[in-house]
C-alpha cells in the first residue's frame, strides 16, 4: 500500500518533469540553423570553443584560417584539403599529431556559418553572471506520506470517538426527555457500514490488482552508478548527440552502453570538470560530487595514466590494461520481450526522449516510462507509421488507395500488425 | 487417382488395440495426480485446498512487493570495431570432419557462433548442409572436450609437452614414427605434415577412414592408374543405379550428391521429365527411400549384381535371383538407352566389385559425362593396407612413436583391440583428438587441437575447389592447432595462422587477395572440368575373384545420418535425439530386421506391434565376436540381412551423452568389432552372422508412433511419372471434386442477391465478392472454398502473407532441417526416457510413410513428408485456447505467446497435424524456480555455462508448462523486415528465410511472401506447380499456409493396396460404435 502511494507520488514528479521537458524542447524548436545545437551534435565531441581538446579551440577560427571557402572545404572534407597540398592544412594536420578531422559533407555553408557564429560569440558560462540558471532542476522531494497517514488515522479515530460520544449523549438526552429512541441496529447490519465496507473492500482489491500488475516494473528507478556520470553535463549542457555514445540505437536492437574507449575519445583531453560553479553535481542524497574525481574513476577503468598521457599496457602482450564499467541497468525488459531500438529510431523516427524522458536534464538517469506492455501497446495504437516516405510500406496497397481516395489520412502502427503477439514475443 | 495405403509402421498397417489407443490419445501417460476416485477421501480436503490457495496467493502478493534484483549492464572495455551487440556477423568458413568438407557461413552473435548455413556461392554444395554440419556448432561447446594438454592423464603445460615430444623424437633417431589421421585434404595441413615427415625420415603418414573407401580407391588405381575418387555428377544423369551406395545419406559427399540428385527430381507439368533411380541394397537406406525402383539382395551378392549388369549390357544374362535378374534386364536396357547420361555407383569396399562397376560406367559412357576424371574427390583417401601395416608394426613393437589426429583407431577400426592393447609398446604416443576418447585415453600425451570453428585452415575437397577456414571465436580452451604442434616439433616455430597465411599469400599473390578469398570462403573454377579416362581394369580377373554369395544371414554395418562414424558426434545430444530417417529411433543402435525374419525368430511382439517399447534383445555372432542388441523390425529389408549402426557404445571420456559404460543407462553398443576384411585386406562392412534371441528385452525410444493422425482422404498424394505426364490435372480435379461442397455460402438464402448463383446447382462456386457473372475459373473455387467454407471470418493479409511449399518429391528425409530448426529455435533435448513418453520437442518432424507389402521387401516404397505447424488460416488450435495465447497474425502466422500460455494443452489436442509440443519439464533451467530442472544424465551437459552459449539470443528459452511449435522462424522474418524497413525499400524475395529452408540440401522447401506475385513461392504455387499442389487434411478446412507438392515416382506403378475396403470398414466401425 505504502509502496503504491510512493509510486503514485513519483508519478506526479515524473509528470512535472515531462511538462518541463516539453517546455524545454519547445524552446529549442527554431527554423534557422541553431549553431549551438549543431556544434553540440557534430563538433563538441572533439572541440571546445575556448580550449584545445582532441582538436583545437575554435574561438577565433574565422580569423585564423586562409578564407571562408577554405573553412567550408575543410569542414566538409579535411582529408582532401590536406591531400591537395595546402600549406596551412598540412601544418595544421601535422601539429595535431596527424589526426584527420571527421568529414561532415552533409553540413551546409549556412550551418557552418551558424556554428562559427556560435563559437565566436561563445562566452565562458561562469564569467557571465546574467546567464540563466538551468531549468527543471528538481530538488529531491522529501516524502510526507507517513505524516499525512498518521494525521489521517488520528483524525479518523477522532471522528469515530466523537460520533460515538455524540450518539451516547443523544441517547441519554432522549432518555431524559422521554423520547423513545429507535432500536439500535448492530453495526454489521447497518446498511451504511455494509456499503462503506464493500466500497473500501472493492477499492482495496482494485489497488491490490493494479499493484499486482505492476509487479516487476521499475518506473522512476534511479540506482546509484559506479561513476557519477551526468547525462545533463554531456547531452544537455555540452549537447553531445545521444547516438555518439549509444551508437547501437540506429543499428541494433540494443542502444548499447559505450565502452570506455568511446569515453576516452574526449576524456583524453578533458580531465577535469570545470562546470562546478554553474552546474554543481549533486546526488540524490544531496551530497556534492566532485566531477574531476569521477573522471579519474574513468581513467582507472580505461587504464589511462593522465600524468604520462598514455595507456598502461601489459608488459607481455602489449594490451591495454582495462576493465569494463559495471553499470547498473535501469531499463529492464523481461527476457521474453524483443525490443529493437533501431526500428524505432530509424524507421519510426522517434526521438529518444519519447521513451527515456528528458535525459539531457538528468544528472542521474531514472526510468521515465513504466515500460509496461500497456504503455507499449498504447503508443502502437496512437502512433502513425511513416507511411508515405518509406517504400517498405508500398505493399499495403489497400491503405495507399484509401489515402488517395481520402478515406483515411494516416495509418497507425496497430493497423499494420503492431499489436500482434509475435511482433515482440518470440 | 490411384488409391493406396500409406503406413508409418507395421502397427499402422495391422492396427492393434494398443496402437489405436495410442493414436487416439496423444498424451498417453497418466497425469501425475492421485487417483481421481480417491479425491473424496484424500487427506487434502476441498477446504484445505482453498486455504492453501488463499495462502499462496497472499504469499505471492508479498513476494511481488519485494525489491527487484539489481541487474548489471556491462559494456565491452574496448569494443571490437566490427561487433555491434545485437547484430549477427556472418563468417565464411569450412566445416571439416574426417575428410568431409562443406563450405559454410557461420552466424555469430557477440563473438560466439550460434548457427551454420551452407555457403551458396559454392558451385559444389550450392549451400547444401547435412544434419551433422548443422549440429557441429553444438560440438564446439561440448563439455567433454579436452580443456588443456595432458601428460599421463594429468594437466600439463604446452611447454612441457613440447619438450617431452621433441626429446623423445630426438632419441629415436629415425625410428618408426607413425602419423595416423583420417583423410586430410587441407593443403596447409599436408604441408605441415610433409615438414614433419622431412624432419623425421622414418616417419610415415597413414590415412584411413572409419567407413573405408579403400577398395574403391584400389579399383580406381588398377582401372585408371590413379588412386582417387572421381567427381560424380548426379545432376546430369538420367538413369542412376546404386548398388548398396547410400549416396544421399552417408556415401562420400552426400550433401553434394543430394543437391545434384534433386535437380533431376524437380518435375512439373510443363516439364514432366525426371531421372530414374534404381537402388539395389540389403538393408533399407535413406537413398533406398527415395528410389523409384528398389530391389533387395544380400551384400555378398553385390558382385554378382555388378557382373550381371555388365553382362546384360552386352546382351548377356544375370544369375542372382529371379527378381534381381528381371530387374537387371530392365536396368541394362535403361542404361543402354541413356548412354552418356547414366551413372552406376556402388557402396562395396571390395576392389573387385568396384572394378566391375568401373567397367559398367565405362560401357555406358559415364566417364567424361556423369563422372569427371579431371577432378578428384579428396574427401576420402584412406588406405586400409596402410592401417593394417600400422597395426602389425604396433603389435610387433616396431612403432616407436605414434601420433593420432581426427581418428580413433582404438575404437573405429578393424584393429581396435590390437591397437588399444599394444599402444603402450610405443615409446611415445600422442593424440590430437578433441576428447579423451578410446585412443586418446591410451596415449601418453593428449595435445588437443582446435574445433574447426576456432581454427584457421583450408580444404581442397575436390581438385581445384578450395575453401578456407577462419576462426569465428577465440579458442575456448587451452588447445593448439595440430599443425602448429607438428611444426613446433619439427623445429619450426611459425604460428599456425602465419603458416596458413604465408601459404595463401604465396598462392594468391597478396594479403588483399587472401582477405578477399577469406571473405568469400571459396576459390572455385566456374564450371567443373569434365574429362574421361581409358579404362584399363582387368574385368575377367575381378570377376573370378569375386567370392560366391554366402549362405545364411548377413549383417550390414552402416553409418547413421546423425552419428556417422562416432567421433565427437556420439556426444552430440541434438544428433542423438534426431530420429533416424528410416527407423525413427533415437538414442540407441539396434539390429534392423525384416518382418518375415522377425516372425520366424520370434522377435516380434503380438502381431508385429511396434507400440511396445521393450524390444527383444538378440545376439549377433560374427568374426569371433558377439554383441547383444535389441531388434527393430523394419520393412524393406532383405529377409536374410540384419543391419547395425556404428558410432555407439562409447567410453566414458567421449562424454555423458555417448557414454555406454553405465549398463542401465548406456547409449548403444559398439559394433566395430564385427568388421572383417576381404582377401586383399580391405575392411568389409558386411559379413556372415549368426543371430539368436536372448529372450531379454530392452526399451527403444522410437518416435514412429508419435503424433499419428488420420483422415479419410490420403495425407500424401503420389503418382507415377506416366500418370502425371498424361494427366497432370488429376490431383487438381480430384481436390476440386472433394472440396466443392465447401464452396457455397454457409449463410444460405441470407444473401438474396446470390440466388442467381444458387440456381446453378448446389456445387456452384461463389466468387467471394459475389460478382454476377463470375466465371468458374480455378482461382474462383479455391477462393470460394476459402471464404465460404467456414463460419469464422476470413483473415485478410494486407501487406505480407507468408507461405511455404514442400516438395515431397525432392525431400530425401535427411533430417538437416530438423537439426537446423533445433539450432535456430533453441529447441530442447529431452533425453531417451522422455522421448519414450512422447515428450520429444522437435518442431519439424519428418513423417516417413511406407507403402507396399511388408512381406515382400522389394515392393516397399517410401516417402518422406516433413510435418511442421501448418500455420492454418482457420486454425483449430486458436479457437480453443482459453487465454488467447495462440492466435493469428496479419501475416498469416499462427503465433504463440509463450508468456501467455497457461499450459492447458487444449491446442495440442485440437491440432489435427499433431505439431504442437509441450514443455513437460524444465529442460533448460529457464524457469524462475530453483531446482526445478529436469535431470537425465545423458542430456544434462546441455545446461552447463559453456553449452548454453549455443542458444540463439533472439529466441526465448521456454520454461515448463508452456506449449511451443514452429514459428516460421519469426525472428528471422522480423530481422529481414527490419533491415528492409530501415533501408526504406520493399522486402525482396528470398531475404526472409526459415532455418529449414536454408538447411535443405535438395531445395525441397520454398518459403516467401505469397502476396508478392513475383516471389518464388507465388510462382510455384499458382503457376509452375499448381497441378501438384495439395494441402494436408484439406477437407477439414483448416486453410494451411503450407502446401505440399505431390510425389511423382518414376516407376511402373506406385505400390499400394486398394484403400476402398479399408475406408468402408472404418466407416462401418464408426457407425457401430
Amino acid at each position: 500500500m505504502l509502496r503504491y502511494l510512493q509510486r503514485k507520488l513519483h508519478d506526479c514528479k515524473a509528470h512535472t518533469l515531462l511538462l518541463i521537458f516539453l517546455l524545454f524542447s519547445a524552446f529549442s524548436l527554431q527554423a534557422a540553423p541553431d549553431g549551438k545545437a549543431l556544434f553540440g551534435a557534430n563538433c563538441a565531441s572533439c572541440h571546445n570553443p575556448i580550449k584545445d581538446a582532441t582538436g583545437p579551440a575554435l574561438k577565433g577560427v574565422s580569423g585564423r584560417v586562409p578564407s571562408k571557402d577554405w573553412l567550408y572545404k575543410w569542414v566538409k572534407n579535411s582529408a582532401s584539403v590536406v591531400n591537395s597540398g595546402d600549406k596551412y592544412a598540412t601544418e595544421l594536420y601535422n601539429k595535431w599529431n596527424k589526426t584527420a578531422m571527421t568529414a561532415f559533407p552533409s553540413l551546409t555553408n549556412e550551418e557552418i556559418d551558424a556554428i562559427i557564429k556560435y563559437v565566436e560569440d561563445y562566452k565562458v558560462p561562469g564569467g557571465d553572471p546574467k546567464s540563466p540558471t538551468p531549468e527543471g532542476k528538481s530538488a529531491p522531494s522529501g516524502s510526507n506520506t507517513l505524516l499525512y497517514a498518521i494525521l489521517s488515522i488520528i483524525l479518523l479515530i477522532a471522528v469515530v470517538v466523537l460520533t460515538q460520544v455524540n450518539k451516547v449523549l443523544g441517547r441519554t438526552r432522549d432518555e431524559k426527555i422521554g423520547v423513545k429512541s429507535p432500536k439500535d441496529v448492530a453495526f454489521f447490519r447497518n446498511k451504511v457500514v455494509i456499503a462503506l465496507a464493500a466500497a473500501i473492500g472493492l477499492i482495496g482489491i482494485g489497488i491490490w490488482l493494479s499493484g499486482g500488475s505492476e509487479f516487476g516494473r521499475q518506473k522512476n528507478y534511479m540506482p546509484e552508478q559506479p561513476i557519477f556520470y551526468s547525462h545533463k553535463v554531456h547531452a544537455g549542457i555540452n549537447q553531445i548527440n545521444c547516438q555518439y555514445c549509444h551508437s547501437g540505437a540506429e543499428k541494433s536492437r540494443h542502444a548499447m552502453i559505450p565502452s570506455v574507449n568511446v569515453c576516452m575519445n574526449c576524456h583524453k583531453q578533458i580531465n577535469e570538470y570545470t562546470g562546478a560553479e554553474t552546474h554543481p553535481l549533486v546526488n540524490l542524497e544531496g551530497e556534492t560530487i566532485n566531477g574531476t574525481e569521477e573522471i579519474k574513476k574513468l581513467y582507472d577503468y580505461a587504464g589511462w595514466d593522465p600524468a604520462t598521457k598514455s595507456y598502461k599496457r601489459d608488459t607481455k602482450t602489449g594490451e591495454i590494461i582495462t576493465k569494463p564499467v559495471e553499470w547498473v541497468k535501469i531499463h529492464n525488459l523481461p527476457d521474453h520481450v524483443y525490443f529493437n531500438h533501431s526500428l524505432h529510431v530509424v524507421s519510426g523516427k522517434l526521438a529518444c526522449q519519447r521513451c527515456h524522458g528528458g535525459v539531457q536534464e538528468m544528472d542521474e538517469v531514472y526510468q521515465f516510462a513504466d515500460l509496461s506492455m500497456g504503455w507499449c501497446v498504447n503508443c502502437h495504437r496512437e502512433t502513425k507509421v511513416q507511411f508515405a516516405d518509406n517504400d517498405y510500406y508500398s505493399i499495403y496497397k489497400k491503405y495507399h488507395e484509401e489515402i488517395k481516395e481520402g478515406k483515411r489520412t494516416d495509418v497507425k502502427v496497430s493497423e499494420i500488425g503492431g499489436l500482434e503477439c509475435q511482433k515482440c514475443h518470440y | 487417382m490411384s488409391k493406396k495405403q500409406y503406413w508409418k509402421g507395421l502397427e499402422e498397417l495391422n492396427p492393434s488395440v494398443q496402437f489405436q489407443e495410442s493414436v487416439a490419445n496423444e498424451f498417453r501417460e497418466e497425469l501425475p495426480f492421485e487417483d481421481i476416485s480417491s479425491i473424496a477421501t484424500a487427506p487434502t480436503s476441498r477446504r484445505d485446498f482453498l486455504k492453501y490457495l488463499g495462502f499462496t496467493t497472499a504469499a505471492a502478493t508479498l513476494a511481488a512487493s519485494c525489491e527487484m534484483p539489481v541487474r548489471k549492464a556491462i559494456p565491452y572495455a574496448i569494443k571490437p570495431e566490427n561487433v555491434t551487440p545485437g547484430v549477427p556477423l556472418m563468417f565464411a568458413s569450412t566445416y571439416v570432419d574426417g575428410g568431409e568438407t562443406v563450405p559454410v557461413l557461420v552466424r555469430t552473435r557477440e563473438g560466439r557462433p550460434i548457427k551454420i548455413e551452407g555457403n551458396t556461392d559454392s558451385t559444389l554444395t550450392q549451400g547444401a548442409t547435412t544434419a551433422r554440419v548443422q549440429g557441429s556448432v553444438l560440438g564446439l561447446y561440448d563439455a567433454a572436450r579436452l580443456k588443456f594438454p595432458m601428460i599421463d592423464g594429468k594437466e600439463a603445460r604446452w611447454e612441457s609437452v613440447d619438450k617431452m615430444v621433441t626429446d623423445a623424437l630426438a632419441t629415436m633417431n629415425g625410428g618408426n614414427v607413425f602419423l595416423v589421421t583420417s583423410s586430410i585434404n587441407s593443403p596447409s595441413s599436408l604441408n605441415a605434415v610433409s615438414i614433419f615427415l622431412q624432419k623425421y625420415p622414418g616417419a610415415k603418414h597413414v590415412q584411413y577412414d572409419a567407413m573405408s573407401y579403400s577398395g574403391m580407391l584400389d579399383a580406381n588405381l588398377s582401372s585408371f592408374g590413379k588412386r582417387a575418387i572421381p567427381a560424380y555428377r548426379f545432376d546430369t544423369a538420367k538413369v542412376i543405379v546404386s548398388i548398396g551406395a547410400d549416396f544421399l545419406g552417408t556415401w562420400i559427399s552426400p550433401e553434394i550428391y543430394a543437391k545434384q540428385y534433386s535437380k533431376g527430381r524437380k518435375v512439373s507439368a510443363k516439364n514432366p521429365v525426371m531421372s530414374k533411380h534404381y537402388q539395389i541394397e540389403g538393408m533399407m537406406s535413406l537413398t533406398g527411400g527415395s528410389a523409384d525402383e528398389r530391389y533387395t539382395c544380400k551384400p555378398s551378392q553385390f558382385g554378382a549384381v555388378a557382373s550381371g549388369i555388365l553382362n546384360a549390357l552386352n546382351g548377356g544374362s544375370a544369375n542372382v535371383s529371379p527378381t534381381i535378374n528381371k530387374a537387371i534386364t530392365k536396368i541394362a536396357a535403361d542404361l543402354n538407352a541413356n548412354k552418356g547420361a547414366a551413372l552406376v555407383v556402388c557402396g562395396s569396399n571390395d576392389a573387385n566389385v568396384q572394378i566391375l562397376v568401373n567397367a559398367i560406367n565405362n560401357a555406358i559412357g559415364a566417364y567424361g559425362t556423369t563422372i569427371s576424371m579431371a577432378v578428384n574427390n579428396n574427401t576420402k583417401q584412406g588406405n586400409d593396407h596402410d592401417l593394417n601395416g600400422f597395426a602389425e608394426a604396433l603389435k610387433a613393437g616396431q612403432a616407436s612413436a605414434v601420433f593420432f589426429y581426427d581418428c580413433n583407431p582404438a575404437y573405429d577400426s578393424r584393429h581396435a583391440k590390437t591397437i588399444a592393447d599394444n599402444l603402450a609398446k610405443a615409446k611415445l604416443s600422442v593424440s590430437f583428438n578433441d576428447r579423451l576418447d578410446e585412443t586418446t585415453e591410451k596415449c601418453k600425451i593428449a595435445a588437443p587441437s582446435h574445433h574447426w570453428l576456432e581454427s584457421w585452415g583450408d580444404a581442397e575437397s575436390h581438385t581445384g575447389y578450395l575453401s578456407l577456414i577462419q576462426p569465428t571465436i577465440a579458442p575456448l580452451f587451452k588447445t593448439r592447432a595440430w599443425e602448429e604442434s607438428l611444426l613446433k616439433w619439427s623445429g619450426n616455430n611459425t604460428s599456425h595462422y602465419d603458416f596458413v597465411k604465408a601459404l595463401w599469400i604465396a598462392r594468391l599473390g597478396s594479403q588483399e587477395a587472401y582477405d578477399k578469398a577469406l571473405q568469400k570462403g571459396i576459390i572455385e573454377p566456374e564450371t567443373m572440368p569434365m574429362a574421361g579416362a581409358t579404362f584399363a581394369g582387368n574385368v575377367a580377373d575381378a570377376t573370378s575373384k569375386i567370392a560366391a554369395a554366402k549362405a545364411g544371414m548377413e549383417v550390414v554395418i552402416y553409418e547413421k545420418i546423425g552419428i556417422g562414424r562416432g567421433a565427437s558426434w556420439s556426444n552430440n545430444p541434438w544428433l542423438q535425439e534426431m530420429p533416424d530417417p528410416i527407423s525413427k529411433c533415437t538414442w540407441d543402435n539396434y539390429v534392423i530386421m525384416s518382418p518375415n525374419k522377425a516372425r520366424e525368430l520370434k522377435a516380434e511382439h503380438t502381431d508385429l506391434n511396434e507400440v511396445e517399447r521393450e524390444k527383444f534383445v538378440f545376439t549377433l555372432k560374427a568374426n569371433g565376436t558377439s554383441i547383444d542388441l535389441p531388434v527393430l523390425v523394419l520393412p524393406g529389408v532383405h529377409d536374410d540381412v540384419v543391419a547395425v549402426a556404428v558410432g555407439y557404445g562409447r567410453s566414458k571420456g567421449v562424454g555423458r551423452a555417448a557414454d555406454a559404460t553405465d549398463a542401465n543407462n548406456g547409449t548403444g553398443k559398439n559394433v566395430y568389432p564385427l568388421l572383417g576384411a576381404d582377401a586383399s585386406g580391405n575392411t568389409s562392412y558386411s559379413t556372415s552372422v549368426e543371430v539368436s534371441n536372448t529372450g531379454k528385452k530392452y526399451p527403444l525410444a522410437i518416435t514412429q508412433t508419435h503424433y499419428n493422425y488420420h483422415s479419410d482422404r490420403p495425407i500424401v498424394h503420389e503418382f507415377t511419372l506416366k500418370e502425371f505426364s498424361s494427366n497432370p490435372m488429376e490431383l487438381f480435379n480430384e481436390r476440386k471434386h472433394h472440396l466443392e461442397h465447401f464452396t457455397h455460402s454457409w449463410e444460405g438464402g441470407a444473401h438474396g442477391g446470390h440466388d442467381e448463383h444458387k440456381a446453378g446447382g448446389e456445387h456452384e462456386a461463389h466468387a467471394p465478392s459475389g460478382t454476377p457473372g463470375a466465371t468458374k475459373t480455378e482461382e474462383d473455387w479455391q477462393e470460394a472454398y476459402r471464404v465460404n467454407g467456414t463460419l469464422y471470418p476470413n483473415h485478410e493479409a494486407l501487406g505480407l502473407k507468408w507461405g511455404m511449399s514442400i516438395d515431397v518429391n525432392a525431400c530425401t528425409g535427411c533430417g538437416a532441417c530438423t537439426i537446423a530448426c533445433q539450432a535456430e529455435n533453441n529447441i530442447s533435448v529431452v533425453g531417451k526416457k522422455q522421448v519414450m513418453l512422447v515428450h520429444d520437442m522437435h518442431w519439424i518432424r519428418i513423417d516417413r510413410y511406407f507403402s507396399g507389402d511388408p512381406k515382400n521387401p522389394d515392393s516397399i516404397q517410401t516417402l518422406f513428408q516433413p510435418m511442421l505447424c501448418q500455420h492454418c488460416d482457420n486454425a483449430p488450435c486458436e479457437n480453443v485456447c482459453p487465454v488467447n495465447a495462440t492466435n493469428h497474425s496479419s501475416e498469416g502466422i499462427n503465433q504463440m505467446a509463450y508468456n501467455r500460455c497457461i499450459g492447458t494443452r487444449y491446442c495440442a489436442n485440437n491440432c489435427p497435424y499433431k505439431v504442437r509440443r509441450f514443455n513437460w519439464r524444465d529442460w533448460n533451467e529457464a524457469d524462475c524456480f530453483a531446482d526445478n530442472k529436469y535431470e537425465d544424465g545423458r542430456r544434462d551437459d546441455m545446461n552447463n555455462d559453456i553449452t548454453r552459449m549455443v542458444l540463439n539470443p533472439d529466441v526465448t528459452v521456454r520454461s515448463r508448462g508452456v506449449m511451443e511449435k514452429c514459428s516460421f522462424c519469426v525472428q528471422r522474418l522480423q530481422g529481414a523486415k527490419a533491415t528492409a524497413k530501415k533501408e526504406g525499400r520493399v522486402l525482396r524475395d528470398g531475404e526472409a528465410s526459415t532455418a529449414c529452408m536454408t538447411a535443405c540440401p535438395t531445395d525441397a522447401i520454398v518459403f516467401g511472401n505469397v502476396n508478392d506475385t513475383e516471389s518464388g513461392i507465388y510462382k510455384l504455387r499458382y503457376e509452375e506447380q499448381k497441378e501438384r499442389v495439395f494441402h494436408v487434411l484439406e477437407d477439414i478446412h483448416t486453410l494451411p499456409n503450407i502446401n505440399y507438392l505431390s510425389k511423382i515416382r518414376n516407376a511402373d506403378e506406385v505400390m499400394s493396396q486398394p484403400k476402398e475396403h479399408h475406408a468402408e470398414a472404418a466407416h462401418a466401425e464408426e457407425k457401430h460404435s
